[in-house]
């Protein structure tokens, strides 16, 4: 279908995003029955699953490209920490309620520019699996954005603790523009969308609602790199252990 | 011939979490080939994450062999899926079990919001209490009628 040149470069693209969903996912999985109210407890379930089960339809394509015969879960489960390519934001700890709901807001405002515009990809494949996966994050996305202008204009303490949430994650924001080494050559043939153009749609939308709260874009000029390139914080290495125990004890079990 | 037979048998397979509404009525068997004694089917989620697809799978398969079929290959795509596949039929199916059916997406909007009807009073008087509910396609609400929580099913 595309040349090989295109397929190794798509399947890193997948790979690159699925592990940020994926990530995130099992993050998210770990309030289950820690939320601050019940509605909430339900809500990060739920998108936790969302998540997870974008990630296992994007895993699907790639392994289908790469034709060696690996499973979504060989990616999943099998895979060291060098060898995934999320961006850091997604595998830093859950921290506070705020601080998840600051990543959820950032994180979910990007995913749903570059998954619109992954709807009129040139590979057929992905433009399908984005017209579901779209809808899903408008619908996540319309949930963090509440929250954000809630906890922002709320109380002092929610304001405090948002901003210091803001403050101490806006440093791994840049990274979602990357896709390590793969971007130019996609670009060039319409697969997927310049991230410079997702970038300044990110910034606009992510300032107007803070606009609309007392809520501050921090003013810092570094920023963190690497992770699509399979550098990545202390964090990921003890997320994984837990994420990939129960399936790399009994590698051979059929679930 | 094979076809129709094969439909019918899906037909006697349901969602674990609708128990009244079978898969074709649900919209999830995107395709059925069928070709020199072996049988194609996929089948689509209706959310990415779905948690039933598995036990779907194997309820296909099972069904399929008990009719004498096989070599049976069930496939998961993740194409889009949307409500607007429900029939009115099968809408008034989740109604009766107590889940308000979804809206049509185009449906009239009255102050940004379309209204739910309760299921069991049908007063229109309901509000949202959580967006998200015990499944993926479900939210919660509360009649102000009858003052019961309900399920809707929502628009997608
Ligand atoms: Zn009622």
């Amino acid at each position: 279908m595309f040349e090989k040149k295109i397929e190794e470069n798509l399947f890193q693209l997948l790979v690159q995003i699925a592990d940020d969903k994926l990530i995130l996912g099992h993050r998210l999985s770990e309030w289950c029955g820690h939320a601050p109210i019940l509605e909430e407890d339900i809500a990060l379930a739920n998108i936790a699953l969302d998540n997870i089960g974008q990630a296992n339809s994007l895993y699907q394509i790639a392994v289908k490209l790469e034709n060696k015969n690996r499973s979504e879960d060989e990616l999943a489960f099998f895979r060291d920490e060098r060898e995934f390519r999320n961006i850091q934001i997604v595998e830093l700890p859950k921290g506070d309620f705020a601080f998840t709901i600051v990543r959820q807001f950032l994180y979910d405002n990007f995913s749903f520019l570059l998954f619109q515009k992954f709807c009129d990809s040139n590979f057929i494949e992905l433009s399908d699996v984005s017209k579901k996966i779209v809808k899903e994050i408008s619908y996540n996305l319309r949930h963090s954005k509440e929250w954000i202008l809630r906890l922002g204009i709320g109380t002092e303490e929610s304001k405090f603790n948002t901003q210091k949430a803001i403050d101490k994650i806006w440093e791994f924001t840049n990274e979602m523009f990357e896709f390590g080494n793969v971007e130019n050559f996609l670009i060039e043939k319409n697969i997927i969308p310049n991230l410079d153009t997702i970038k300044t749609d990110w910034e606009l939308s992510v300032k107007k609602i803070f606009d609309n709260t007392n809520l501050q874009i921090p003013n810092i000029s570094y920023f963190a790199s690497g992770g699509r390139n399979g550098f990545h914080t202390e964090y990921l290495g003890y997320l994984l252990a837990e994420m990939q125990i129960v399936a790399r004890s009994n590698p051979n079990v059929k679930w | 011939m094979v076809k129709k037979k094969v439909f019918e048998i899906l037909s006697q397979v349901f969602d674990p979490e609708i128990p009244v509404v079978n898969i074709v009525e649900l919209g999830i068997i995107k395709e059925v080939i069928c070709e020199n004694n072996s049988i194609e089917i996929k089948i689509s989620p209706t959310y990415s994450g779905c948690p039933a697809m598995n036990i779907i799978e194997d309820d296909i398969k099972f069904q399929l062999q008990k009719n004498g079929f096989e070599n049976i290959v069930v496939t998961k795509v993740f194409s889009n899926w949307t409500t607007e596949l429900l029939s009115n039929e099968t809408k008034e199916k989740l109604k009766s079990y107590g889940i308000a059916p979804p809206n049509r997406i185009n449906a009239i909007e009255i102050n940004n919001e379309k209204k739910i009807f309760c299921p069991k009073c049908n007063s229109s008087k309901t509000n949202l209490k959580s967006k998200y509910g015990s499944t993926a396609c479900k939210s919660f609400y509360y009649c102000e009628n009858c003052l019961e929580m309900f399920e809707y099913f929502k628009e997608t």
